[in-house]
């Protein structure tokens, strides 16, 4: 299982990255899109919109599913990734590269209680 | 307990990815989904079929049993081969299964009904026999295996591996069948596209798939089997149909004899209660993917879609539903999917044929 492990991860199979703004850049993990099967539609949340940690951010559909994307933790949508919407088959090509959306904490100590890559790989093996 | 096909280790070893499908452990893909289904509407590939039941009809009163058992009419089967694709019904109109009925000879049928249904379609078809005390059995074949070949190229590659199946089989017409020494060949499929359903002895099925793999012809998932059904049009018991639901209301219609005396099991229903739904196509318009049980808003009145998924021969979203009658093919409608209502337009419930798109 590819688990990056400069990467934090949640429950719901969402990694997060850190970057040097304070933002984080969210995606599904590759776990997540191997479940999921060939994806053909993401719904991706508004620039600005305000999530609670948890809350419903994103749709990501496979043929056979539909599956909620959740916010990693409660923040602002800044900014979402233009190029899915024509290509969401590159989610299943390079699951961490294919970035959804990026946010700003409302608090940026919550990404410290992710998941880091060693409990995520037991989440993910279960 | 989940059951096994005789190819169940094949699947394992081409590295499918395994669910329940009606208590059997099937592929659902070898990979992606979306790649079979084009090598299925562009070249070809094969499908393990043999959770589906292949029953054996036989005895003097066969054709009498199955003129009252199913909604069509068997008297139509007048040259052996000839192949009829029918529901069985109970009384209230309510569809049991659907299946297809395999004229062999005189007295001698195969029926092949659903894997998930197969136990509850055996049982009601002994009652109907014990009930009208009727001289023919019903004998489940599971020594039985089927492998479907469909795609442009499938009639062409089965040949390559079994070139004794190529005379009998070259002039077949469709919906026909023939055996041809263990090989019971027949020009069915659910697809849409050219290709031939094979039932064997199980004890040669791996011979057989690998002999097929061989010649370059790839395995396919539930998965792709399911979205070119839909693009087909084809109906999928327990989904567009069930027990439930008439198969006036289900797109069935014309499976439907109504016009002969014959009385079968449902007539009587039928008739009672006319067609309620129109059983129709929706594509997306929106961006989005239309589902199972979304509901549909018309100015008619409201509906359900029955089958919906993303069609990779269209690439977009398309699907199966009821909708109000007079319901007509170019209207929008609207449907309901989370918390948006996306527009759709009505098509006729058959989108692509022999690789092409009809939309």
């Amino acid at each position: 299982m590819n688990v990056p492990s400069n990467l934090k991860y949640t429950q719901s199979h969402e990694w997060v990255r850190s970057e040097p703004d304070g933002s984080i850049t969210v995606g599904i993990t590759e776990h997540a899109q191997d479940l999921l099967g060939d994806l053909v539609f993401i719904d991706l949340p508004e620039v600005g919109k305000t999530l609670a940690a948890g809350q419903e951010a994103a749709v990501v559909e496979s043929v056979k599913a539909a599956a909620d994307v959740y916010a990693p933790v409660a923040g602002t949508v800044t900014e979402i990734n233009p190029a899915l919407a024509d290509a969401p088959e590159s989610v299943n090509a390079d699951a961490y590269a294919a970035w959804l959306f990026r946010m700003k904490p409302a608090n940026a100590n919550d990404v410290d209680g992710l998941l880091d890559a060693t409990s995520y790989t037991a989440v993910a093996s279960e | 307990m989940t059951q096994k096909t005789v190819l169940n280790e094949m699947h394992r070893r081409l590295g499918a990815k395994m669910v329940d499908f009606g208590g059997w452990d099937m592929p659902l893909h070898y990979g992606s989904q979306i790649e079979e289904h084009h090598a299925v509407r562009r070249d070809c590939g094969m499908f393990d079929v043999s959770h589906m039941c292949a029953l054996d009809v036989a005895g003097p009163d066969a054709k009498t049993f199955l003129l009252r058992l199913i909604a069509n009419n068997v008297g139509r089967l007048q040259t052996p081969g000839k192949a009829l694709y029918s529901a069985m019904l109970n009384p209230s109109g309510g569809v049991v299964d659907d299946l297809i009925v395999y004229f062999v000879e005189d007295g001698q049928y195969r029926v092949v009904i659903n894997a998930g249904t197969a136990e509850k379609d055996i049982a009601w078809m002994n009652a109907r026999l014990a009930e009208w005390n009727l001289a023919a059995t019903c004998l489940p074949r599971r020594d039985l295996a089927i492998i479907a070949v469909q795609g442009p190229n499938a009639k062409s590659r089965v040949w390559q591996v079994l070139p004794e199946t190529r005379a009998a089989s070259e002039a077949l017409p469709p919906f026909h069948s023939i055996s041809v020494g263990d090989y019971f060949v027949a020009t069915t499929g659910y697809t849409g596209e050219d290709g031939l359903e094979i039932t064997l002895p199980a004890s040669k099925a791996q011979a057989f798939w690998q002999a097929l793999l061989d010649a370059g012809v790839p395995p396919i998932g539930l998965g792709a089997r399911d979205t070119l059904r839909l693009e087909a049009g084809m109906n999928l018991y327990g989904q567009d149909m069930d027990e439930n639901v008439s198969p006036l209301d289900a797109g069935l219609t014309w499976t439907v004899d109504l016009s002969s005396d014959r009385d079968f099991v449902g007539k009587a229903a039928l008739l009672a209660q006319p067609q309620r739904y129109d059983f129709l196509g929706l594509v997306l318009l929106d961006r989005g993917v239309l589902r199972a049980h979304q509901s549909v808003t018309s100015e008619h009145g409201d509906g359900e879609i029955t089958s919906g998924t993303f069609s990779p021969t269209l690439q977009t979203s398309i699907a199966l539903a009821r909708l109000p009658l007079g319901t007509a093919i170019g209207e929008t409608v609207h449907v309901a999917v989370r918390d948006k209502q996306l527009a759709a337009r009505v098509t006729k419930p058959r989108f692509v044929r022999n690789g092409r798109g009809l939309i």
